[in-house]
């Protein structure tokens, strides 16, 4: 196998979709700026000249019609790649997603599947104030009848579009801002990536940091940090937020002991309270200590650069909260 | 009432007999429906359409097989009128498996992918998207298949009209936007939601041509909906068809209309439908009261049939509660 090559979060994603435009002819990305302006975060510069109007569809700013347009196209047989600029403009396409796309299968007695695929930017941290930051990700993931991805690696977000797109049911994925600019090594033979399945990515065995999307290199930082004092932490990257993986989250608490959550949507309510309850239910008998929340502080996102650091998880937050479940604070 | 035949010269006497027995089915249909209700056959919300059956039976006999139907919560009509069998859809009114919906969906859900008539909404608005999904995808896949939306008054208020109308017309997306003005928003009159209650007249700031015709009267409807169909599938893009209308029943089984008056009511039944077609044609000498009488009786009969077999069907059984959330659990 060759070493592969090293490329950013944003031109995998790219590459996804290049790769299903060239692949299925049923596929097209339709969403606000990505044809002549190239994407929002640049996702699809140059693919409008690659791949005509008819492949890359600019749409007015109606997230509801053309989510919904989306979640025809879907149902009559096309593989649509809506793109909705940020998760917070994705609250006006709410009615399509939750009532249309996500209930169809069911309502319709199983003869209506909606195979779309969404994705949109997800997260804090470019200092874009309190209406293009936050984190609802785990709002869809309390949603049946959909899938939810997060991809927070480079081969996730090379791979994952390609299965979501062959799933036969509609499947969001969020992508982290902070991660666009990121690097990494993109393997020769990289491929599909299975979406049903959570990751290890450090294996530890004193703590569990369960963490996905913009909070998984956080938690990889507190547990370089947490090594320097002799703690051995486990990651684990969710991949997949709706459905929850929970045989690796619970096969990684049964052997820690403890968990912390990274969590980038605020606390109440959130993905990492359910997980929480999920550790709770399967290994309370396994804990050592109570399962602890690192989550962005219960405000708006706010615009100036130190009070949006302090109100996302950080990997201090995350290393502290693992010190304290150690009882080593 | 202008005469029926006014508008289309060429009539034959089958023709407007298969329009008035229609009608009369649909009609006679819901008024089993209402009995089954107060019976506490049929639970939960049940929208009767009485009144409006020139406008289902006056657009949709009109469609070809691979059209495509959007529909809204009183929408047993034009379940009907598509050719979705009496007996699917009054097991879903019973909410039994071998309803057409498997009876998950009920009264406002009725779905036949076979026959592409894609539900059965019941957020007012929420199927314009849908609609032009479906219209995209054909016209993507190269063939001159329509796409018809019917919708409320009530709709014409919601954000999803507009941006549904902009979208379509700015891809002259093969869609028929109709209309069902009833007057009334469940409870809220049109000049007390509507700042300008011409309706028709909002097409035209999307550029999209746009009739309004009598509701009341099928072959009105017919001719406009023919003239109409011609038009999108020769390419010329969407079009609005206001049919002007009123419901003779309350919103649902619940209202107990202290909104309208019992006058106003009733100078509307002068106009029904199916009165105004069957007088016409026996004054014209095309049918007389007898034949009208065996077509009712026979009518009956189908109903009849259609009962039994919604009585004699099963239920889900409860093991199957979480079947078609998604495709495989």
């Amino acid at each position: 196998m060759s070493a592969g090559t090293e490329i950013t979060y944003r031109e995998a994603v790219r590459q996804a979709i290049c790769d299903a435009i060239a692949r299925d002819g049923r596929v097209f990305l339709m969403g606000e700026d990505v044809g002549r302006y190239g994407g929002c975060y640049a996702v699809s510069k140059g693919l409008l000249d690659e791949y005509g109007p008819e492949r890359i569809r600019d749409t007015p700013l109606s997230e509801s019609a053309f989510v919904g347009a989306g979640i025809g196209a879907a149902i009559a047989g096309m593989r649509p790649i809506v793109e909705v600029m940020t998760v917070n403009f994705s609250l006006l396409a709410l009615d399509q997603i939750v009532n249309n796309a996500a209930t169809l299968r069911h309502m319709s007695g199983g003869q209506v599947g909606v195979p779309l695929v969404i994705r949109m930017a997800t997260g804090a941290g470019r200092q874009l104030a309190a209406q293009h930051s936050h984190s609802f990700e785990g709002w869809y993931a309390g949603v049946p009848g959909i899938k939810v991805l997060a991809p927070a690696t480079i081969e996730d977000a090379r791979g994952m579009l390609w299965t979501a797109l062959e799933d036969p049911d509609p499947v969001i994925l969020f992508e982290h801002v902070m991660l666009y600019n990121a690097s990494g090594i993109l393997p020769a033979d990289a491929g599909p990536v299975p979406i049903d399945k959570a990751a290890v990515r450090r294996e530890g065995g004193d703590v569990t940091i369960v963490a996905y999307g913009g909070t998984l290199a956080k938690a990889l930082a507190a547990a370089e940090d947490l090594a320097g004092d002799g703690v051995s932490a486990e990651v684990i990257d969710l991949r997949t937020l709706r459905p929850l993986d929970d045989s690796t989250i619970l096969a990684s608490v049964a052997k820690t002991r403890r968990a912390v959550i990274a969590d980038e949507g605020w606390r109440t309510g959130s993905l990492a309270a359910e997980i929480s309850a999920r550790i709770m239910e399967g290994a309370f008998w396994n804990l050592d200590a109570p399962v602890a929340r690192v989550c962005s502080a219960e405000v708006p996102i706010p615009y100036p650069r130190h009070l949006e650091e302090a109100a996302l998880p950080q990997p201090a937050a995350i290393a502290a909260a693992a010190r304290a479940a150690l009882g080593r604070p | 009432m202008t005469e029926p035949h006014a508008a289309k010269p060429h009539l034959t006497r089958e023709h407007l007999l298969g329009l008035l027995r229609e009608m009369i089915r649909i009609r006679r249909f819901e008024a089993k429906c209402a009995e089954l209700y107060q019976a506490e056959k049929i639970r939960g919300f049940l929208h009767l359409y009485d009144g409006e059956e020139a406008v289902a039976v006056g657009v949709e006999g009109q469609l070809r097989p691979g059209d495509a139907v959007v529909s809204t919560y009183r929408e047993h009509g034009h379940a009907l009128a598509r050719g979705i069998p009496m007996t699917a859809v009054m097991a879903e009114m019973l909410g039994r498996r071998d309803g057409c919906s498997r009876g998950r969906g009920g009264s406002m859900h009725i779905f036949d992918a076979q026959r592409r008539f894609f539900g059965g909404n019941a957020i007012v608005g929420g199927g314009l998207p849908l609609a032009v999904g479906l219209a995209l995808a054909g016209r993507m896949g190269g063939g001159d298949g329509v796409t018809i939306c019917f919708f409320g008054d009530g709709a014409v208020a919601e954000g999803e009209f507009h941006e549904s109308l902009n979208l379509a017309a700015l891809w002259g997306l093969p869609v028929l936007f109709v209309c069902e003005n009833n007057l009334y928003a469940m409870g809220t009159a049109l000049d007390r939601a509507q700042a300008r209650t011409d309706l028709a007249v909002r097409a035209a700031s999307y550029g999209m041509p746009a009739a309004a015709v009598d509701g009341m009267n099928v072959v009105a409807v017919e001719a406009e909906t023919a003239k109409a169909i011609a038009a999108i599938r020769a390419g010329q893009g969407p079009f609005f068809l206001e049919c002007r209308t009123y419901r003779f029943r309350a919103h649902s089984m619940f209202d107990a209309q202290l909104y309208r008056t019992k006058a106003e009511i009733e100078e509307w039944q002068k106009r029904c439908p199916i009165r105004s077609l069957s007088r016409w044609m026996e004054d014209s000498g095309l049918v007389h009261a007898g034949e009208v009488a065996a077509l009712e009786a026979g009518i009956d009969r189908e109903i009849e049939d259609a009962v039994a077999f919604a009585e004699a069907s099963g239920w889900e059984p409860v093991e199957d509660l979480a079947r078609d959330v998604m495709a495989s659990p």
